[in-house]
């Protein structure tokens, strides 16, 4: 068991080190941007005189790598710093909208994760029969439509006029768990429709790859029921490249959602994100861009760590 | 069914001597808007806004979105407020009177103005409110439009303020939604960051780039308002989302409906389109110092080459008035009804050609929907239609984002748009006369600079209505910006709601002031 906990402490080692990198391009990128946040935030309303001024107070003018010094020694503290266009500390503006993004990613999870497995293993069951091609064919229309598309499809036929569910999930800053769900529900079902059609085609072929094996061949012929050789026996073993595709999908869930969010005025992290970047608001930029780095790092090490315990070869390494 | 409304003319009565007259008259109805039914106290007003975002700040001077715009006014009191007929009328300012050279004003402060944390408002409060947008190294959006302060002082519940030079409009100046008056700290500064104020509403929590939420404030002066118990705002950047939203019942009010979809809202039961000619136009500045631009005859074939009641069809959908190449609406006092419509003629392009000794004229402009909504088709049917006149105009597509500092007062030929200013001295400081940072065509003409100013100080209405119309004549034919369209304000909202029966045109929301001016028919 120790070299698990070995190999988890080098892959956070190895986290801190992308994240470090991540947030150097990120940076770096900003400030290849055309503008800065001085022209940017006073827009059309910019003169010389108080751009300078901006400039001046905000410690613009500083060379860059001294203000990327001056950013990294304040994380080193432990600081995310403050945004440069209201004052309002990062980790306060991250922290409730991470919270908000965290949920929403966790209740489309919560449906799609067993929607696509089930279904993946049905259509491996069922191969090549109808189920199989609809379940299929649907899944793969749904991921194909652009995320907005979707949405206004819902939209259309769950809200609007007479719907049932709400077209904006427009809540208060502490709603109701009920109220959470059921004003959350149209965009978490968009992203359900958009992540399961992947985790159920790697559900299907995972499985479909093991039923070609001699054991599964020998449980076949000592009669055993195909529902109980897939459950049994073929998915323990495709449980690998599930997780990390799982683990991909749940990544997405919580970075590349912004035109869900757009679209249901859901306030999460990727309409902070696009403001920001828009602004050139360096502090919060990078603060939202370590969260995503962050993410990706802990689902993958999650994903592996799991899919190293899933294998018991791996588990009782001699 | 839409309410068309247009701003039906402002008397200059009362803006100088006469200010104590309107008070007086104001007292009957203080908030200027005739009632067309017994408006009734109650229930709460949800609003979507259409601009806005999470680097939103509590500085008025940072003010720039629709979002914060609707805050300034539902939160704040201001010194003086434009009423809905375009009119300027007493708030926190109970009258004024000017010495006969505009140039030093005295504001009567009202007594007993309670702000939302229960303060009383002070002259000092108000000469700490605009000292935030002057000094040196201010950062204030608004500095520009309070540069002309020389001095300002409280005496008891009196403000006086000497300009540096005379101006006959200054009351207006002092509705800017920059200037929102805020309660003055101990070292004679105001907070930035406060959340109070003296205006009909509460702000009770405020998320950047999200929403905010107000209760009515029961000390409010102005007696028997607001209406409302209580308002939430929303920001709604899609436009399908905001318009469902509306469909939906989640919303009673949107700011903004989407140009190419409102002939359905108009449809759908239950729904009032709003459409307000106001003073928003669209612009293609031209750099005045650049060729082929520094010669008048070259813009003159630029704007006698576009076919501007197509783009008020096609841009617009018909939601708009076609421009005449200078910044004033028709709505406003001293718009020129002489002046002669500008239309496509390809005779005249061909002539200011000839004129200019050239054969043939190609330009690139460039564009971005950042100028104005649907500024690169716009600039396509231009492109078309200077074709036909002969003239080719390369439309270069340049990315929304940056565009304001990498494009526009940049590149020689751009887009732009003004949501407009309350009076003609106004816009034309702002954006036309020499030298000022807002100079968008870096034009300079020396009659038009000597009639702005010789205006500005003015006292004789007849005069100064003359030369307002021949600085626009001069605009229209020698200045560097073709304005080829005026856009309305298109809002929509549900039938609950109810509204007085002029609705301003100064800004969108009934002049940001609808959450004290609406109610909810019962």
């Amino acid at each position: 068991m120790s070299h698990i906990w070995i190999m988890i402490a080098k892959r956070l080692g190895l986290g801190v080190v992308t994240l470090f990198v991540v947030s150097l391009i990120i940076f770096l990128g900003t400030e290849l941007l055309p503008g800065d946040f001085a022209q940017e935030i006073l827009g059309q309303a910019a003169t010389p005189e108080t751009v300078a001024a901006l400039r001046e107070r905000l410690g613009l003018n500083d060379p860059m790598h001294i203000r990327y010094i001056n950013w990294l020694t304040d994380i080193a503290r432990g600081e995310l710093g403050v945004s440069l266009a209201n004052g309002q500390s990062v980790s306060d503006l991250i922290g409730r909208r991470l919270g908000n993004t965290l949920l929403l990613a966790l209740y489309a999870a919560a449906i799609a994760v067993p929607l696509s497995l089930m279904l993946g293993i049905l259509a491996a069951l069922f191969r090549n029969s109808f189920f199989d091609r609809f379940a299929n064919a649907s899944a793969l229309t749904s991921i194909s439509f652009p995320e907005f598309f979707v949405a206004y499809i819902l939209i259309f036929f769950l809200a609007g006029a007479g719907g049932v569910f709400p077209s904006i999930s427009n809540f208060r800053t502490d709603p109701s768990f009920d109220e959470f769900l059921y004003r959350a529900f149209l965009p978490a079902l968009t992203l359900t429709l958009v992540v399961t059609a992947h985790m159920m085609r790697m559900t299907r072929a995972a499985i479909i790859n093991l039923l070609a094996s001699p054991y599964i061949e020998m449980a076949r012929l000592k009669g055993m029921s195909p529902m109980r050789i897939i459950v049994k026996h073929a998915l323990p073993n495709a449980l690998a490249p599930i997780i990390n595709v799982i683990a991909l999908n749940l990544a997405y869930l919580i970075t590349g959602v912004v035109v869900v969010e757009v679209v249901f005025v859901y306030p999460g992290l990727g309409q902070l994100m696009v403001d920001s970047v828009a602004a050139r608001d360096m502090p919060v930029v990078q603060g939202v861009a370590l969260v995503f780095a962050a993410a990706y790092v802990l689902l993958n090490l999650t994903a592996d760590v799991l899919a190293t315990l899933s294998n018991p070869r791996l588990v009782h390494r001699r | 069914m839409t309410r068309f409304m247009s701003n039906g003319g402002v008397s200059r009565r009362g803006v100088l001597k006469g200010a104590t007259a309107i008070g007086a008259a104001a007292l009957v109805t203080p908030w200027g808007t005739p009632l067309r039914a017994q408006p009734t106290r109650g229930g709460t007003l949800r609003v979507a806004i259409s601009t806005g975002g999470t680097t939103d700040s509590l500085d008025p001077g940072s003010w720039d979105s629709e979002f914060m715009n609707f805050q300034a006014h539902t939160r704040n009191g201001f010194l003086t407020e434009i009423a809905t007929d375009g009119s300027i009328v007493p708030e926190l300012a109970e009258s004024w009177e000017a010495t006969d050279d505009a140039v030093v004003w005295t504001f009567r402060i009202r007594e007993g103005v309670q702000f939302h944390s229960g303060h009383v408002l002070t002259a000092e409060d108000v000469v700490a409110s605009i000292n935030h947008h002057r000094g040196p190294d201010n950062t204030s959006a608004a500095a520009p439009i309070v540069a002309d302060i020389a001095e300002i002082t409280a005496d008891g519940m009196t403000v006086t303020v000497t300009l540096s030079a005379g101006n006959a409009d200054f009351p207006f100046v002092m509705s800017d939604y920059h200037l929102p008056i805020l309660p003055a700290q101990a070292d004679g500064t105001i907070d930035p960051s406060t959340t109070d104020g003296c205006g009909p509403f509460r702000l009770d929590n405020i998320e950047f780039g999200v929403r905010a939420d107000y209760t009515r404030h029961d000390g409010y002066w102005k007696e028997g308002l607001p209406y409302f118990d209580a308002v939430e705002q929303i920001l709604i950047f899609d436009n399908a989302a905001r318009q469902n939203a509306l469909i939906s019942g989640e919303v009673d009010y949107i700011d903004s409906a989407d140009l190419n979809t409102v002939h359905l809202l108009e449809r759908a039961p239950g729904i009032n389109v709003l459409s307000i000619t106001g003073m928003q136009h669209y612009g293609l500045p031209m750099d005045t110092r650049a060729a082929p631009f520094d010669d008048n005859n070259v813009r003159q074939a630029l704007k006698y080459a576009i076919n501007r009641e197509q783009l008020v069809e096609t841009i617009l959908n018909g939601y708009g008035t076609v421009g005449n190449d200078h910044p004033i609406g028709p709505g406003q006092r001293f718009f020129n009804t002489e002046l002669e419509q500008k239309e496509f003629d390809p005779d005249r392009v061909a002539f200011y050609l000839r004129e200019a000794g050239l054969d043939s004229l190609s330009v690139d402009i460039h564009l971005a929907d950042a100028a104005f909504a649907g500024a690169v088709d716009a600039g396509i049917l231009y492109s078309e239609s200077a074709a036909a006149a002969g003239v080719t105009i390369n439309v270069v597509r340049e990315p929304n984002d940056g565009y304001w500092s990498n494009v526009w007062m940049q590149k020689p030929f751009a887009g732009t748009y003004w949501g407009g200013r309350p009076t003609e001295d106004w816009m034309f400081a702002t954006a036309y006369a020499e030298g000022v940072p807002w100079n968008e065509s870096y034009w300079s003409n020396e009659r038009f600079n000597e009639l702005l100013v010789a205006a500005r100080s003015e006292l004789d209405e007849d005069i100064r209505r003359e030369m307002y119309f021949e600085m626009q004549d001069i605009v229209a034919n020698e200045g560097g910006t073709i304005i080829p369209m005026f856009a309305n304000y298109v809002g929509a909202y549900s039938d609950a709601l109810a509204h007085g029966d002029q609705i301003a045109s100064n800004w969108r929301n009934d002049g940001h002031r609808m959450s004290e001016r609406w109610w909810f028919a019962s």
